[in-house]
C-alpha cells in the first residue's frame, strides 16, 4: 500500500457470519458528497439470512458510491470510497480501478475471515463455539432459548476489535450436544463454566441474551470469580412474565407456515424474518434430541407460563458490574423488567427494536457493550 | 456438522444411522450386498448403483441379498414387518413393482384396516424411479401415481440429499408401509446435509421460492426444472412460487391451496404419464376447492402418454423441461383457459 492509499478508505461488502458469501445493496442512506462520521448509517444490505444497516467505521467524505441498489456483490467487494475533500479525484479513480476483491478463503489471514466454528469436548458434552479477536478482555456470548451462536452475527466481530470473544451453543442448541446433562438453569450455567474450563478461560465478561441472560446471572452468582461483568440483553431471570405462546409455538412448530408467525414476534420489524432463517431453524428443530431438549429446558425454566428463576435482586446485591439492554418493543419478555437489577446497573431501552435487539439495533447495542466491557475490563 | 454430500450418500447414511439406532432395522434386496457366495470382497457392489455400499461391513447379516424373486422377498419383508422388524426392502427399479404388487397393495396396504387396527406394517420399499438414465422403457418410469392411488400406502419422492436423508429416516420410523421413490438422476446431486439424524415429517411440502404471480407445484427431479423456470420467469418480472411436495401420500393440500389463493395461477409439473397422475389429482383438487381463487385455467406439464423412449434425443425431450414449465406459467399469466396437455 502506498501512503496515498492510506487516505482513501474503502467501504466493502461486510461479512456477517461464516456462511455469508455475498450481499445485496438495497439502498443508500448517505448520498455521494455527504460527510460521514463514525457510526453513521451508510447503506442497507440484504443477505439470504437478514437485512441490516452498514455503519461507517471511518470518517470522511463519501467520494464514490459504487454499490448499485438491487445488485448483489461478493463479500469484500468495493461498494464505496471515503476520503477527505483534498484527496484528488484522480487518486480515488486510480484506487477504484486498482481494487481487487480478496480471495474468499485460504489466501487471507485468520483475522479477516468470518467466525470459524470449532468444537470443544467439555464436562457438559460437545460444545460448538466461535472465537474471534486477540488480546484485551475476554468476552463470552450466551444466546437464548432455541437460539445459537449465530444470534451474535452482528455482535461478535464488533466486540472482537478490542477483545477476545467466544460465542457458544448451549447444550440442546445449535450444533452442541443434543442431550443436555442437566436442562435446568444451574445445569446450563455449569455447561458455560465447563466450556470456559475447556477453552482455558478463567474469568470473562459474560453477555447473555434472553434465557442466556439468566444463565449469565446464575453463573455470576455461583462462580463470582469467573464473571468480570454482566451484560443482559432482553434477559430472562428479571421478572415472572414471559410470552408462553412464543415458547410453546417455537417448540411445537414443525412447518414453515407455523414457525414464521412465531419468529415474527422476535422482531419489531417482522420483515426481518427471512426464508433462510425459518429453514435453518426448522432444520435444527428436526435433529434427533432437539425436541426433547427444548421441552426439558422450557419446563424447567418457564413452568406454567411464568419464569421460575428471578435473579435481578441477587445480582444487584452482589454488586456485579451490570449493563441491561432491552428492545422497547420486546414481545417475548417485557422491557419493564429492565430495572430489576436496581440502581447499580446501567439500563438502556432501545426504541424501534424487539427481542432480538442485538440484531435489530446492532450498532447501538455493540457500542453499549464495548463501553461497558471497556470500562470494566 | 453439516457438509455437502450426494443424495446417494445421504440415503446410505440414513440407512446406517437407523440400523445403528434400532436393531430391528434390516435390509433386503437383490445385490444390496453384492457378491455374496462368490469369491472376493463381500460388499463389492452395494446395490446396482452402489447406494448400500459399505453397509454390509458395518451391519453384517442384517443385510440380506435375495434371489431374483420380488414376490418372495417383498412378501417376506412385509411379513417380517408385521412380526416386529422394520425391514427396508430394495426393489432396485420401481418398474419391477408389477411382479410383487399383490403383496404391496392388497396385503401390506390393507393389514391395518383388515385387522381392525391391531396390525402394523412398518416396512419401507425403496426403489429407483424416473427417466433420463438411458435405461429404456422398462427401467425409467415414474410410477408414483400408482402407489399414491392406494389408501394405506405412504409415498415419498425427495428432490435433494437433505430431504432424502430426513424423509428416509422418517419412513423407517413410520409404522405404515412406505414406498420410497429415488430418482436415479438425482443420486449425484449434492446439498448441505447434517451428519446427525433428523426426521422430516410427512405431509409437509417445502416452499423453495416465494412468489406472488404463479404457483408451480412439483416433486422429484422436475423440482429442479421448475426452479430453473422460475429463474427465467424472474427475468421477465414474473415471481413464481415453487412448491416441492416431498411426500405424495400424505399430500400437503394446505400449502398448495394457500399459495394458489395468493397467486391465482397454478402450474403442476409431473414426470409421470399424463393420465391420472399427480398433476391431474392436484388440478382437480384445486378446481374443486379453490376455484374462486383461480384467475386462469390450471396448466399441467407432463411427458406425453408414451413409454419412455430409448433414443437419447427423444428421452431428453420426453422429460418436462424448464422451457415447457416457463411457457405453461406464461399461458396462465395470459389467462388462457386452453389446456395444452399432450393426448
Amino acid at each position: 500500500m502506498t501512503s496515498l492509499n492510506e487516505r482513501i478508505k474503502p467501504i466493502v461488502m461486510p461479512k456477517w457470519g461464516l456462511s455469508m458469501s455475498e450481499g445485496k445493496v438495497t439502498g443508500w442512506l448517505k448520498q455521494p458528497g455527504a460527510t460521514v462520521n463514525l457510526g453513521d448509517e451508510l447503506l442497507e444490505v440484504e443477505t439470504d439470512k437478514i437485512t441490516n444497516v452498514v455503519e461507517a467505521g471511518e470518517t470522511g467524505v463519501l467520494r464514490r458510491v459504487l454499490g448499485e441498489p438491487g445488485t448483489i456483490y461478493p463479500v469484500k467487494a468495493l461498494i464505496a470510497v471515503l476520503a477527505e475533500p483534498d484527496v484528488p479525484d484522480a487518486d480515488i479513480d486510480a484506487f477504484v480501478a486498482g481494487y481487487a476483491v480478496p480471495e474468499a478463503d485460504g489466501g487471507e489471514d485468520g483475522a479477516e475471515a468470518g467466525p470459524r466454528y470449532e468444537f470443544a469436548e467439555t464436562a457438559a458434552g460437545t460444545i460448538r463455539y466461535a472465537r474471534r479477536g486477540e488480546g484485551g478482555p475476554t468476552v463470552v456470548l450466551v444466546h437464548g432459548f432455541g437460539g445459537d451462536l449465530d444470534n451474535w452475527l452482528f455482535t461478535i466481530d464488533a466486540l472482537a476489535e478490542g477483545a477476545t470473544v467466544y460465542a457458544l451453543d448451549l447444550p440442546g442448541h445449535g450444533q452442541s450436544t443434543k442431550t443436555p446433562a442437566d436442562p435446568s438453569l444451574p445445569g446450563l450455567s455449569k455447561a458455560v463454566l465447563a466450556f470456559m474450563d475447556a477453552v482455558g478461560v478463567g474469568a470473562a465478561h459474560v453477555v447473555g441474551h434472553s434465557m442466556g441472560g439468566a444463565v449469565a446471572m446464575r453463573t455470576a452468582l455461583d462462580a463470582p470469580e469467573r464473571v468480570a461483568s454482566l451484560s443482559l440483553i432482553c434477559s430472562a431471570g428479571l421478572g415472572r412474565e414471559i410470552n408462553q405462546g412464543y415458547i410453546d409455538g417455537f417448540i411445537n412448530a414443525t412447518a414453515r407456515r407455523d414457525l414464521k408467525p412465531v419468529l415474527e414476534t422476535l422482531f419489531a420489524d417482522a420483515g426481518l424474518v427471512s426464508r433462510q432463517m425459518i429453514d435453518d431453524l426448522l432444520k435444527y428443530k428436526r435433529l434427533d434430541g432437539v425436541d426433547g431438549a427444548l421441552r426439558a429446558i422450557a419446563s424447567s425454566m418457564f413452568e406454567g407460563g411464568a419464569q421460575t428463576a428471578i435473579l435481578g435482586g441477587a445480582v444487584g446485591a452482589a454488586n456485579v458490574p451490570t449493563l441491561v439492554v432491552w428492545g422497547e418493543q420486546d414481545r417475548v419478555i417485557p422491557a419493564a423488567h429492565a430495572t430489576a437489577p436496581g440502581s447499580t446497573a446501567r439500563v438502556e431501552v432501545i426504541p424501534n427494536a424487539g427481542h432480538m435487539v442485538q440484531m435489530e439495533a446492532a450498532g447501538r447495542v455493540n457500542a453499549l457493550l464495548k463501553d461497558h466491557i471497556g470500562r470494566k475490563g | 456438522m453439516s457438509r455437502k454430500i450426494s443424495m446417494k450418500t445421504a440415503i446410505n447414511e440414513a440407512l446406517d444411522l437407523e440400523m445403528r439406532r434400532d436393531p430391528t432395522v434390516i435390509l433386503m434386496g437383490e445385490d444390496i450386498v453384492g457378491g455374496t457366495g462368490a469369491p472376493g470382497e463381500d460388499d463389492a457392489w452395494g446395490g446396482v448403483l452402489g447406494v448400500t455400499k459399505g453397509l454390509y461391513a458395518k451391519h453384517g447379516n442384517r443385510l440380506m441379498d435375495t434371489p431374483l424373486s420380488e414376490s418372495a422377498y417383498i412378501g417376506a419383508a412385509i411379513g417380517a414387518a408385521t412380526c416386529g422388524l422394520r425391514p427396508v426392502a430394495e426393489l432396485m427399479f420401481m418398474d419391477f413393482m408389477g411382479v410383487c404388487f399383490d403383496q404391496i397393495f392388497n396385503q401390506a396396504a390393507k393389514f391395518r384396516y383388515m385387522f381392525g387396527g391391531k396390525a402394523e406394517t412398518p416396512v419401507v420399499i425403496r426403489g429407483m424411479v424416473g427417466a433420463g438414465f438411458r435405461a429404456a422403457a422398462q427401467h425409467s418410469q415414474m410410477l408414483t401415481p400408482l402407489f399414491t392411488h392406494i389408501p394405506g400406502l405412504k409415498v415419498v419422492c425427495p428432490s435433494n440429499a437433505y430431504d432424502a436423508k430426513g424423509l428416509l429416516i422418517q419412513s423407517i420410523r413410520d409404522n405404515d408401509p412406505v414406498i420410497f421413490c429415488e430418482h436415479k438422476n438425482l443420486y449425484g446431486h449434492e446439498t448441505e446435509v447434517p451428519a446427525e439424524s433428523y426426521a422430516i415429517p410427512f405431509g409437509e411440502a417445502n416452499v423453495l421460492r416465494d412468489g406472488g404471480d404463479v404457483t408451480i407445484v412439483s416433486y422429484g427431479l422436475t423440482v429442479h426444472r421448475a426452479m430453473d423456470a422460475a429463474e427465467a420467469l424472474a427475468k421477465e418480472k414474473v415471481e413464481a412460487e415453487v412448491i416441492d411436495l416431498r411426500t405424495l401420500s400424505p399430500i400437503d393440500w394446505d400449502t398448495i391451496v394457500d399459495s394458489v389463493e395468493r397467486t391465482g395461477r397454478l402450474v403442476v409439473v409431473d414426470e409421470a404419464h399424463p393420465r391420472c397422475n399427480l398433476a391431474t389429482d392436484i388440478s382437480a383438487f384445486v378446481a374443486q376447492n379453490a376455484f374462486g381463487a383461480l384467475k386462469a385455467g390450471v396448466q399441467m406439464v407432463t411427458p406425453p402418454h408414451t413409454p419412455v423412449p430409448f433414443s437419447p434425443s427423444l428421452e431428453d425431450l420426453y422429460i418436462p423441461g424448464a422451457d415447457a414449465i416457463a411457457a405453461a406459467a406464461r399461458r396462465t399469466l395470459a389467462g388462457a383457459p386452453r389446456s395444452t396437455i399432450a393426448a
